[in-house]
């Protein structure tokens, strides 16, 4: 609380816990999305016989398209310096080499996938990348991190080696996760990185947990659990998160919401736009950032991140992205649930990378031509990841029956497969 | 040696387990405060505090999650299902992150976790409450089925399987919390996971079974040795790792085979044991291997159509009898 109370006043515009729960404005802020009544709200009001109140003490918000400026919408209006936060500029340059290294990373997996050299499902981060880089800068490398199954860039940010993580993607024998993983399941236990989960939702609980195994040493560690926006609408998030503000656990939930569950658009699957709010079901501190703004997403997290660490409290926080790519490789990138305009005009005006480039510019910490230098950087060690994982060993044969036990120094018999164990 | 319940043994296991490792902790619905929907955990909360036993709010799929990320970084969960039934809701954790994680990740991340709580119909429960699901559990590689019906197997495979560095599901049979036996008092008994116990000797025909069902086996055995059969009782013990060797000598030495489990034969504990026992055994019998297994049907309510759902003694008598051509 005192912490968010201090970044008001940097903030200007930052609301503190208390006023986040003041039920007033947030009636206001219902009433406000309540007059811009859709089609489907207006039938479903009649069908019901509705009379629709000014107060809207009670009512949902109704399922609203974003504005063009959706991602920016919470986003306080900050001074160069302020937007900088007081980072170092080696950290600022580290932030910009990271996205870059991340986008060109998942180019040559998008290259290494058309070949046939990674298979399965591969679902790559691109124009997603302030979201991880700002949020993982903003906590410590004894903290924890884990996602769902569009993870190589969070990966990549906790400091795994290029080579390894490509190295899983291609299924070998030097890949992070022995090749058993491979693109959804991608685990790295030194670095605190706890995977790379496939099932929507299914991480939330786990990331529980581990904030529970910190609450119960009574460390001063936070964990990071990233998910998209479609696993809200799980079981398993709610449940998470209910237990997290009961017994006060340092987690930070932050939703990547880039607007698409593969094709369905969020304003076709959840009855609440904002995701942010929906932390008030649980007394937690909602918050939206800037998924397209690398400091954006920092400000929000290191707040969020501090709170858990000395309060334990959890925060959920809504970061707005948007994916350049198709959900996954196997499907367009558009498809029939988006434009092709409305891609082309994320591309070209939001870009996380160039958006950063412009500030950095600005601030006069990294030049066009330093800029160049990082890019090339970056491509050259993607390049060489694939390198790597070219030559990388396969799994041996052998390896089919390892590190299904833990324990398996027991009588009896584990597997029934009937098979010679190769 | 003392005599005490099962219940007072899965206590006792859990204590004692507690008291060794600080990393063992216990979770669940209604296990601190209410000392355990069946008393199991009776006493535990006073002595450990809240942060050890764990009363959560009815969120199955939740807690069994937070259960195996805390075990990811090390902590040796014990999570409580108030029944087994209730563990359908958290099913996905048991099975796409408790099983498959330390695969996943190439083995860095081991999953030592327990999963405890009473399977099985009790009395007049109706479908909901009534189911055995071991089968469901044995399915997946990954996890580790233990099944005790006695109390000495109760507390010294509880024991085994907090120790244990994988997810063991451990299934407690409801209706056998109050019986008693003999259980050792030594804090180091434990009982090896993987090893099965002969519980009646005998030569004629073999019942292989576990859980609550050794001691239908046991009175069938009885009622069988009126007539002069010698029914061989072998429990289980454990489902995975299994002991095929105790399976395959007394196949040898019999050369009958019943096989009786509380669960459904759809793809049933005693479909993967016929297999075993043709694959590996098939010049011992003489006989089909039978089976006695609920009735394929969710378990009614009226008191009459339910015990005709459950395996019985007499089930398991007529089945001996077939086997023997008698």
């Amino acid at each position: 609380m005192a912490e968010s109370t201090k970044k008001k006043k940097k903030g200007g515009r930052k609301k503190s816990d208390a006023e986040m729960e003041v039920k007033a404005e947030e009636a206001s802020e219902q009433a406000d999305v309540s007059e811009e009544t859709t089609d489907q709200e207006a039938i479903a009001a009649e069908s019901a016989g509705d009379e629709t109140t000014d107060e809207g003490d009670n009512q949902v918000a109704a399922p609203k398209r974003p504005d063009p400026d959706w991602q920016k919408a919470e986003k306080p209006d900050l001074s160069l310096d302020e937007r900088l936060q007081g980072l170092e500029e080696d950290q600022l340059r580290q932030m910009m080499k990271d996205m870059l290294l991340a986008r060109r990373f998942e180019e040559k997996a998008a290259e290494a996938y058309a070949l046939g050299k990674i298979g399965g499902f591969c679902h790559l981060y691109i124009g997603q990348e302030a979201v991880v880089t700002g949020a993982v800068h903003a906590q410590t490398p004894d903290d924890y991190v884990m996602t769902a199954y569009r993870e190589h860039a969070h990966a990549l940010q906790v400091g795994m080696e290029p080579g390894v993580v490509m190295a899983e993607l291609f299924g070998k024998e030097t890949g992070c996760s022995r090749g058993k993983g491979g693109s959804m399941h991608m685990f790295d236990k030194e670095r605190n990185y706890l995977g790379g989960h496939g099932i929507v939702g299914g991480q939330v609980p786990l990331a529980l947990g581990v904030a529970w195994a910190i609450k119960y040493r009574k460390e001063e560690r936070v964990m990071q659990v990233y998910m998209g926006e479609a696993a809200v609408n799980q079981g398993a998030f709610h449940e998470s998160l209910n237990m997290a503000a009961l017994w006060g656990l340092p987690v930070v939930f932050i939703v990547e919401n880039n607007r698409f569950g593969m094709g369905t658009a969020w304003e076709r699957a959840s009855s609440l736009y904002d995701i942010s709010q929906k932390s008030k079901a649980y007394a937690m501190p909602g918050r939206v950032a800037d998924g397209m703004d690398v400091l954006d997403m920092y400000r929000v997290t290191k707040e969020a991140v501090d709170r858990a660490r000395e309060d334990s409290g959890p925060t959920l926080i809504e970061a707005r992205t948007y994916r350049f790519v198709g959900h996954s490789m196997s499907d367009p990138v558009h498809g029939v649930y988006r434009t092709k305009e409305d891609v082309e005009e994320h591309k070209e005006q939001k870009d996380p990378i160039r958006l950063f480039a412009d500030v950095l510019d600005e601030a006069g910490i990294v030049s066009q031509e330093e800029l160049e230098e990082m890019d090339d950087e970056a491509k050259r060690i993607s390049a060489e990841s694939v390198e790597f994982a070219d030559e990388a060993p396969d799994p041996e044969p052998s390896a089919l029956y390892e590190d299904v036990y833990a324990n398996e120094d027991v009588n009896g018999r584990l597997y029934f497969d009937g098979r010679e164990r190769p | 040696m003392a005599e005490i319940t099962y219940r007072e043994a899965l206590n006792q296991a859990l204590a004692e387990e507690m008291e060794r490792d600080p990393d063992v902790f216990l979770m669940g619905e209604e296990v601190g405060v209410y000392n355990g929907a069946y008393k199991v955990s009776k006493g535990l909360l006073d002595r450990f505090g809240e942060m050890r036993v764990v009363d959560t709010p009815i969120t199955e799929l939740g807690f069994t999650g937070l259960g195996v990320g805390s075990a990811m970084v090390g902590l040796r969960p014990v999570i409580e299902f108030m029944t087994y039934n209730f563990s359908i809701l958290a099913f996905d954790q048991v099975v796409n992150s408790a099983a498959k994680l330390l695969s996943m990740s190439g083995g860095q991340f081991p999953i030592p976790i327990t999963f405890r709580g009473p399977t099985g119909a009790a009395l007049q429960l109706s479908a909901q409450h009534s189911q055995a699901l071991e089968a469901m559990y044995a399915h997946f590689p990954g996890i580790k089925v233990v099944v005790p019906g006695t109390p000495a197997d109760a507390k010294g495979l509880l024991k085994t399987s907090i120790r244990d560095d994988d997810p063991v599901a451990f299934f407690e049979g409801e209706m056998l919390y109050n019986i008693k036996g003999e259980v050792p008092e030594d804090e180091d008994f434990t009982i090896p996971l993987g090893v099965a116990e002969v519980k009646n000797e005998g030569s004629d025909v073999s019942i292989i079974t576990h859980g609550k069902m050794v001691h239908v086996a046991l009175q069938a055995a009885g009622k069988l040795a009126e007539d002069e059969v010698s029914a061989e009782v072998l429990d289980l013990r454990c489902l995975r790792p299994l002991d095929t060797d105790a399976i395959l000598a007394t196949v040898a030495k019999t050369n009958r085979v019943v096989i009786l489990e509380e669960g459904w034969p759809y793809g049933g504990i005693s479909t993967t044991l016929t297999t075993l026992i043709q694959e590996e055994a098939f010049d011992h019998l003489d006989a089909p291997i039978l089976r006695v297994t609920q009735a394929d049907v969710p378990m009614p309510y009226a008191k009459g159509l339910e015990k005709l759902a459950k395996p019985s003694v007499e089930r398991v008598v007529e089945q001996v009898n077939k086997v023997l051509y008698r």
